[in-house]
């Protein structure tokens, strides 16, 4: 199908999507790499009766180091992350995950902030963002704030921006000594929304013991969910097999409560998270011992 | 309705340069084919799924049913029909397809070349697992995909091949 009439604005600079955005509220849309956006007007889906095209603004797809984070503004292409060497270099995980974001073709246009704004339950970016504990810069006219991960995702397509307000960058931590992260997700195909994903953040200490676990997972409730009693589990301990395994029981059991759904039912989600936790921990505790590489 | 107003767009397809006025909400898809009268460009879906659309954009492959027409002002397209123009023989990834019978029908096969056109540039070697992911994003509802793997790996040798004897 095609989508409905729109007033389609090109602002080149920052200040003038503020403006558009404060001026029409929930009426105009933001239009970033249009992977979500443009497939929903094309069903109908969504009717913004405004489109203030990104595209054209400069300064919003940097990727730069700023003192022990990594800041990628909103604009970024998921696949100029991808083949970053600085983002493999200090944030591994987002190298490890964006190959399981859509397929190439979807990656070369869908960018970061689109991902994040967007907040699709099984988008694998806001589960990622929640286990490195990312800052979100969400800015209108009204001046910018900062907000933690877990305070920015507020249930299903749902963040905790306003109408108008925009996200210009997100701060992902510099990966600390000692810590150490891993991601896997089971999708029927490569490249389709997975039907559970786990992206998890270990610090390691040097006698081996886990200090603070974080555990994202995609795909098992109305946003990203952080894993917190699984996390309590492995707090202060000694990884073991048995150690890991109690912590996937809390996270498939305690932590979630999924969907049912054509291509995965409740329990078989349940049971999908416990294992891919397990394995994903185990993964990562791996790169552990080996003094943090794969 | 509030805004119909015509935005201009110029830019090159295939190497060729075009100039027209379009409503912001005419897709890309439809500009090639219809405005531009380039309907080797297929489409099957319109929501990003089926990968029939995709197209070069500044070398990128990207699915055309997912821009807008007024979003490639400024830009290099490249299509289906720029791999081999008027009587010039087939690219060798067509070439390969048509030995390999990596088509049948044919309406997927614009979108497989044209994203394994940047995917064999970046990686002229790849393994067969690769082949496979790289393909992932295109659907084809007649082959298979068997021969599409062979198709690729065939026109990975020969491009290698037309390489090396470039290079000589
Ligand atoms: C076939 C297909 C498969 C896909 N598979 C996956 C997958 O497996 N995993 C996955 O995570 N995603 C997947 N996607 C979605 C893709 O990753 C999108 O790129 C992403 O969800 C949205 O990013 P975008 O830049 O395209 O945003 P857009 O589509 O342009 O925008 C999405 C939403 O965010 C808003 N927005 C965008 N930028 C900002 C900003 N800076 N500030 C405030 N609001 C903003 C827009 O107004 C809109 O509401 C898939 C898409 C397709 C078409
Ligand atoms: S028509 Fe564009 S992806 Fe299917
Ligand atoms: S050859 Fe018919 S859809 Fe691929």
């Amino acid at each position: 199908m095609k989508p409905p009439v729109f007033e389609y604005h090109a602002p080149t600079h920052i200040d003038e999507v503020l403006e558009l955005v404060a001026q029409h509220g929930d009426e105009a849309k933001p239009l970033a790499g249009g992977q979500s956006l443009v497939p929903a007007m094309n069903f109908r889906l969504a009717r913004p009766s405004v489109l203030i095209d990104l595209n054209g603004i400069d300064g919003l797809g940097a990727i730069a180091l700023e003192g022990d984070e990594l800041r990628i503004g909103a604009m970024t292409r998921q696949r100029a992350v991808e083949r970053s060497d600085l983002v493999g270099e200090v944030t591994p995980l987002l190298s490890e995950t964006l190959p399981f974001v859509a397929h190439p073709q979807i990656r070369n246009r869908g960018t970061v902030g689109g991902s994040l704004a967007h907040a699709d339950p099984a988008a694998e970016l806001p589960a990622v963002a929640l286990a490195l504990g990312a800052r979100f810069f969400v800015r209108s006219q009204r001046g910018t704030r900062v907000v933690e991960a877990d305070a920015f995702f507020d249930g299903l397509f749902s963040t905790a921006m306003e109408d108008d307000e925009l996200l210009e960058n997100v701060a992902f931590p510099v990966l600390a000594d000692g810590q150490v992260t891993a991601f896997s997700e089971i999708s029927r195909r490569h490249g389709d929304y997975a039907l559970v994903g786990v992206a998890v953040s270990l610090s390691v200490d040097s006698s081996g013991c886990c200090e603070r676990a974080r555990i994202g997972l995609l795909s098992v409730g109305d946003g990203p969910v952080l894993a917190v009693r699984a996390a309590e589990v492995l707090a202060g301990e000694v990884p073991s097999d048995e150690l890991i395994r109690s912590a996937a029981a809390r996270a498939g059991h305690d932590d979630i409560d999924p969907p049912g759904d054509i291509h995965a039912s409740v329990d078989y989600r349940r049971h999908l998270t416990e294992v891919l936790v397990r394995r994903t921990l185990a993964a990562a505790f791996a790169r552990a011992s080996n003094g943090g590489s794969a | 309705m509030a805004n119909q107003a015509r935005f201009p767009v110029r830019g090159t397809i295939n190497g060729e340069e075009f100039e027209r006025e379009v409503e912001p909400r005419l897709l890309l898809s439809d500009f090639i084919r219809h405005e531009l009268g380039l309907t080797g460009t297929h489409v099957g879906c319109e929501h990003g799924v089926c990968g029939a659309c995709t197209v070069l954009l500044d070398g990128e492959s990207v699915r055309s049913c997912l821009l807008f027409a007024v979003q490639a002002n400024g830009r290099k397209l490249e299509t289906v029909e720029g791999l081999s123009q008027g009587d010039a023989p087939l690219h060798p990834l067509q070439e390969a397809f048509r030995e390999e019978h990596g088509l049948q029908c044919g309406f997927c096969t614009p979108g497989f070349l044209m994203s394994l056109l940047p995917f064999l540039e970046e990686n002229p070697s790849p393994t067969d697992q690769e082949i496979r992911e790289a393909l992932s994003g295109n659907l084809c509802r007649c082959t298979g995909y068997d021969h599409i793997v062979n198709a690729v790996r065939t026109a990975a040798s020969s491009l290698r091949d037309a390489e090396t004897a470039g290079a000589e």
